[in-house]
């Protein structure tokens, strides 16, 4: 008999005008990971941010290793917001973030962002690995910019990834 | 050690009827949770053939409470523990990037780093390993990983990709632990399967 398979998407939004913020909640909490899939531009060249839960608190850090004119890496701590990387003016930067283990009430969680952009300012690329310091079961990501808004047309799809047990 | 013999851990389907639609393309094949004591290593034995790559997800911390840094996994395969491994990393301390590689290893392929069990608590480092291809008896065998951890004023991200000199079907994968594993750390494999499969 087939396995079930196990990324299953959640939810997709698809702007239908330039926007600043973009929120997933009420996210079930069937699912082992969370898997974050976005394909957007800005309006300026901007950094890019997600909040769990609506915590504002400074909870968040991140260490990144980057590419642009060469290779760099540097870290944010006790942070208000999650760094995910960048966006700039053409639709073609995109994120592939992945939340790990987020319905545990156990351990803080840690997430992976792997983010590219090519844009009129800036072009880039970066492997950030962040932390949020709450125990919590994520329910809801919201997604936010330093400056500036989404574009749109700017797509964002929610994936939930069950392991075998 | 924690070894997970995939013949009594896979997971069943729920499909209502025979030749029901297809299911997709990424499959749960068996997890690895690891309880109070913690472990050393974990074994995934017995993978089925009937898929086209794998994907390891690492959600994974040290035991040792005094111990700080950041520790290795790595991937050995078919419990070959020959010269038969390389790897080569770009990778980030939060100060500066940096890149290493090994060739002609018994140690394994390295897929990235976790925190010491000394390190921030409850911050667990995580990795999305890729398998590519494993079944192949054709082809030398290549995994990548992308992963790493933060811990509010330390951490690592890094990328990896490594080779198994070997042209034999992955059947057992055995992922080493530096500093072992503490409890509530896990490990997930998962199928990709082949168009039309």
């Amino acid at each position: 008999m087939p396995l079930p398979s196990t990324m299953t998407p959640i939810a997709t939004q698809i702007l239908a005008s330039a926007t600043a913020t973009v929120t997933f909640s009420s996210i079930p909490q069937d699912y082992t990971d969370l898997v974050l899939v976005i394909n957007s531009g800005t309006t300026a060249y901007t950094d890019n941010y997600l909040r769990f839960n609506s915590d504002t608190g400074s909870n968040y850090s991140y260490t990144r290793i980057y590419g642009t004119a060469s290779a760099g890496s540097d870290r944010g701590t006790s942070q208000t917001t999650g760094y995910i990387g960048s966006a700039d003016t053409t639709l073609v930067g995109n994120h592939i973030i992945n939340v790990m283990n987020y319905a545990n009430t156990t351990t803080n969680k840690t997430f992976l962002s792997r983010n590219n952009y090519n844009g009129s300012t800036a072009a880039g690329t970066h492997a950030i690995v962040g932390l949020w310091r709450s125990t919590s079961a994520i329910n809801s990501i919201t997604l936010s910019l330093s400056s500036s808004t989404w574009l749109a047309n700017s797509s964002f799809t929610l994936y939930g990834v069950k392991a075998a047990s | 050690m924690a070894s997970i013999s995939l013949k009594y851990k896979s997971k069943n389907g729920n499909l209502t009827a025979p030749g029901n639609a297809d299911p997709g393309a990424m499959i749960p094949i068996a997890t690895a949770i690891i309880g109070s004591g913690g472990d050393t290593s974990v074994t995934f034995s017995n993978i089925p053939a009937s898929y086209e790559h794998l994907q390891l997800r690492l959600s994974t911390k040290g035991r040792t409470a005094g111990l700080t840094g950041a520790c290795v996994h790595r991937l050995r395969f078919n419990d070959d523990s020959s010269t038969s491994y390389t790897y080569h990393q770009l990778r980030g301390n939060g100060s500066s990037a940096g890149a290493e590689g090994g060739t002609a290893s018994s140690n394994g392929s390295t897929i990235g780093y976790y925190p010491a069990g000394g390190e921030t608590a409850s911050a667990f480092g995580v990795i999305v390993c890729d398998i590519l291809d494993y079944t192949n008896t054709n082809k030398y065998k290549t995994v990548r990983g992308l992963g790493g951890w933060d811990g509010n004023g330390s951490g690592y991200s890094a990328l990896n990709s490594g080779v198994w000199l070997s042209t034999a079907a992955i059947n057992t994968i055995l992922v080493t632990c530096d500093d072992g594993l503490r409890q509530y750390s896990r490990i997930d494999l998962f199928g990709i399967k082949r168009a039309g499969a």
